[in-house]
């Protein structure tokens, strides 16, 4: 490694101030730090540091993506095989099929973010923030696998530009990067990202009878009457197994539960995520759950779930352990942690319930949370703030 | 019977080079040196010029404001150096020692608390005590509400403050404190320890770092209040201060951990007040390329050099490596066993985090907005968010400092925050420029 960093030490100067590739200096920069971990040593304060850094905490957090993003590749291969009749189950072509229907959405999200950001920070003459690590694989999985590429890339460049850079970067902003491309989709799209057709890739191919690409929430909030049932794609019922392993079309990477608690997992072994808000936002949406389904209403079909299948289904478990846990746009007090988590997840459940016209609501809780969560903090605050102003001891 | 006080927000760095309380040796250099910036709050100004002769306990430099407080010499000798930087600011004074360090000046001994203070300030002992809020050398316009010290030193690798010999000088020199204030004095010991005080009040505090610093003592005890002022010290400050009001003796000697994993045997060194760093490193370090030699603890210490002399409080020399030679391909991709964090994403956590660790100078990621909460929570033992009061701070809103607690804290305490830290900070310069701004504004 020596000999690559002589030779990338060398041509360090044309991309400095007045070099002849200046223009590029924030970009060399957020590459030289990816290979070379900067030795600069502290001048002020302490003289040690943790370990740990912005980079080491992105990279955490999408090796706790990689079970969801690699069970969401095979899924979509089976849902494939499965919808267009295909008896073939081999592993690695299912995979496959997968992995090449989501690689070209992954390097969308991925060239179009990191571009806006490396401009961005050119502009700004900062160095490159690897905040988008994160959101350019997290934006592909909560979107449906045949969404066109040139959607993604207008709604990923709007919520890079719109709901981040103009707030100051990774780190300022108030809503979740990736929450707001798929809103920006869902809304600007909606024929597009809703409905039958989108979940399931057909890949030119024509699909079995009896076939329906819809979601199990889609198929339940269209549903009508108290005895719909929630079917897979060629119209067998789904047991509670395939809801949690995740054997049924979605949004790709979010349909297992299972990877999802593996991510998990990962996430709250290492520290990176908020237990407080996972677990509070488990116990909302459960508690929600359990009121939706004592109040069970023929007008509104997805309060026949129970509970344990409400949290298995859709987005939920997805939305609250990577989404409601961003620290940048959650509550960062630790009361204000378990407040804003119960009322994602039982906002959520609300929604999905009671909200015909969203067969899904996760997305819409834990956005209205970021917008709620400095008013949480505030109160917070305020109430750290009246004790110690009753404290005081009365001027004599 | 004392009252106790669990700690349970903190973290013990485990460290290599930690100092052996067996061996003591005494070390005496031939220059000794005081840096004026060690003793925030007052502007000093040069009582003496290059070639006086000085005797231990001559002022060298003095207050502009009441021209009372002084920073004494430690040895008599000879001035060598005044040292100016920009403007004329004074960066140290060194004396090149000679003859006997002995006191030489005439005391007699104070019976008032305008006699007390008066000897306090003219001996150089005044410098070493603390007030709270600012975390400066006490204002003597103001009484304080209560005093605080502490007994023991809880950051990392330090060693004792005190040795059994100085226990009936304690209580002596908190005799002393008593008459100062129309509070109480609380002496604040280490879980396990049997000291005891009739004069003051005593705690026992048990918990990781920084359960040795006044503040979070203070937090837990009685917590400053706008208006309020309180003193804090360390114990061996109080014992001077017995030394010197009971028996008219100045005692300028001091206990040295001198620790560190570049430290071939750490261990304690007994020496003077300002020592030459060259001078007790002497034979105990290999060379000095490539490292860092930090007067204090890795935490709170400064930085400084052979050349350099201890630092203010005096206690302790760290010397680490400063680690800028490696060359880390994909750092953040790492499973190197020997790189701690407090985050588990490193397979460090697997060999277990209580097994010391060779710190370096490192700050090992680049600098970055507030990302990750509660992090400076988890390390921070007062009832204060310090994420919104850093926030305040940068903003320069005063009021809202006020209301957040700024008045209870001292840099030192954002010192473990400032470890954790992953968006890398500098929080315990954020805290002092508050400070000094908010007493600027209030002045």
């Amino acid at each position: 490694m020596k000999g690559l960093k002589k030779k990338i030490d060398s041509v360090k100067p044309h991309f400095e101030k007045g070099g002849k590739y200046s223009k590029l200096h924030s970009v060399f920069d957020g590459f030289y730090t990816f290979l070379f971990t900067p030795n600069e040593t502290s001048k002020s304060g302490v003289h040690i540091h943790d370990s740990n850094d912005s980079k080491r905490t992105m990279i955490t957090v999408v090796i706790a993506l990689l079970p969801c993003v690699l069970f969401g590749m095979w899924n979509i291969g089976l849902q494939h095989n499965l919808a267009v009749g295909d008896p073939d189950r081999a592993f690695f072509r299912m995979f496959f099929y997968g992995f090449f229907a989501v690689l070209p959405q992954i390097l969308t999200a991925y060239i179009v973010g990191l571009g806006i950001e490396f401009i961005v920070a050119q502009i700004r003459g900062h160095e490159i923030q690897e905040g988008f690590l994160v959101s350019g694989i997290l934006i592909p999985m909560i979107c449906p696998v045949d969404t066109p590429c040139w959607m993604l890339a207008v709604s990923v460049a709007f919520a890079v530009i719109f709901a981040k850079e103009v707030f100051g970067g990774t780190g300022y902003n108030f809503l979740n990067i990736a929450l707001v491309t798929r809103a920006f989709l869902f809304f600007a799209y909606p024929s597009k990202m809703s409905g039958d057709n989108v979940f399931v890739s057909l890949g030119n191919q024509h699909a079995v009878d009896g076939y329906s690409g819809a979601t199990p929430l889609g198929q339940l909030a269209s549903a009508t009457g108290g005895d719909a049932q929630v079917l897979n794609v060629v119209g067998d019922p789904l047991s509670f197994t395939d809801m949690f392993f995740g054997f049924y079309p979605g949004s790709w990477g979010e349909t297992s539960t299972f990877c999802i608690l593996l991510g998990l997992g990962i996430l709250l072994i290492t520290g990176i995520a908020s237990w407080k808000i996972i677990f509070s936002a488990v116990f909302g949406g459960f508690f929600m759950g359990v009121v939706a389904h004592h109040f069970a209403n023929e007008l509104y079909p997805v309060t026949y779930l129970l509970p344990w299948e409400q949290l298995s289904l859709g987005g939920f478990a997805f939305a609250v352990t990577f989404m409601a846990t961003d620290p940048v746009t959650a509550c960062r007090t630790e009361w204000g942690k378990y407040i804003y988590g119960f009322l994602v997840g039982a906002i959520a459940i609300l929604i999905r319930c009671y909200n015909t016209g969203y067969p899904e609501g996760a997305m819409l809780a834990v956005l209205l949370m970021n917008c709620f969560a400095p008013l949480i903090d505030y109160i917070v605050v305020n109430a750290n703030i009246n004790r110690r102003m009753k404290r005081m001891v009365p001027n004599d | 019977m004392s009252n106790k006080i669990k700690i349970k927000r903190g973290l013990d760095i485990p460290m290599s080079g930690a100092p052996s309380t067996a061996v003591t040796e005494d070390r005496t250099t031939e220059i000794y040196g005081i840096y004026p910036d060690d003793f925030p709050g007052p502007i000093w100004k040069a009582a003496v010029k290059v070639d006086d002769k000085v005797k231990a306990g001559d002022a060298l430099l003095s207050d502009k404001a009441t021209g009372k407080i002084s920073l004494v010499a430690p040895v008599s000798g000879t001035i060598k150096e005044i040292n100016r930087g920009e403007r004329r600011h004074i960066n140290y004074i060194s004396i090149q020692k000679e003859a006997g360090t002995e006191n030489i000046q005439e005391i007699t001994l104070p019976k008032t608390a305008e006699e007390i203070i008066e000897l306090l300030q003219r001996s150089g002992l005044w410098a070493m005590m603390r007030q709270r809020p600012f975390d400066i050398v006490p204002d003597s316009k103001e009484t304080p509400r209560d005093i605080f010290v502490t007994a023991f030193d809880s950051s990392p690798l330090a060693g004792e403050i005190l040795t059994k010999e100085d226990e009936p000088w304690l209580e002596k020199g908190l005799e002393i404190l008593k008459k100062l204030t129309p509070g109480k004095v609380y002496l604040s010991k280490r879980y396990g320890s049997n000291l005891e005080s009739k004069v003051a009040e005593v705690y026992e505090i048990e918990g990781p770092h920084p359960a040795g610093n006044t503040g979070p003592q203070i937090a837990a005890i009685k917590p400053v209040n706008k208006g309020e002022t309180v003193w804090t010290m360390d114990a061996r400050t109080v014992v001077r201060i017995g030394k010197l009001c009971m028996n008219g003796e100045a005692d300028y000697s001091t206990l040295v951990a001198v620790t560190g994993p570049e430290i071939d045997n750490p261990h304690l060194v007994k020496t003077i007040v300002g020592a030459s760093i060259k001078g007790i490193l002497y034979g105990l370090i290999k060379d000095f390329q490539g490292k860092r030699i930090i007067s204090g603890n890795v935490l709170t210490g400064i930085k400084t050099d052979k050349d350099g002399f201890l630092h203010y409080p005096y206690r302790q020399i760290t010397v680490i490596s400063e680690g800028d030679d490696a060359d880390e391909f994909m750092g953040w991709a790492s499973m190197n066993p020997e790189k701690y964090s407090v985050k588990r994403n490193f397979p460090a956590f697997l060999r277990g985090l209580s097994k010391p660790f060779n710190f370096d100078a490192r700050i090992k990621g680049g600098k970055r907005a507030m990302i990750l909460s509660g992090e400076y929570d988890k390390v921070f033992p007062f009832d204060i968010y310090p994420e919104y009061l850093l926030k305040a701070i940068m903003a320069n809103d005063i009021d809202r400092m006020e209301k957040l607690g700024i008045y209870e804290v001292a840099p030192e305490d954002f010192a473990l925050p400032e470890f954790v830290d992953t968006s890398k900070q500098e929080l315990q310069k954020t805290v002092r420029e508050g400070l000094d701004n908010l007493r600027k504004e209030l002045s």
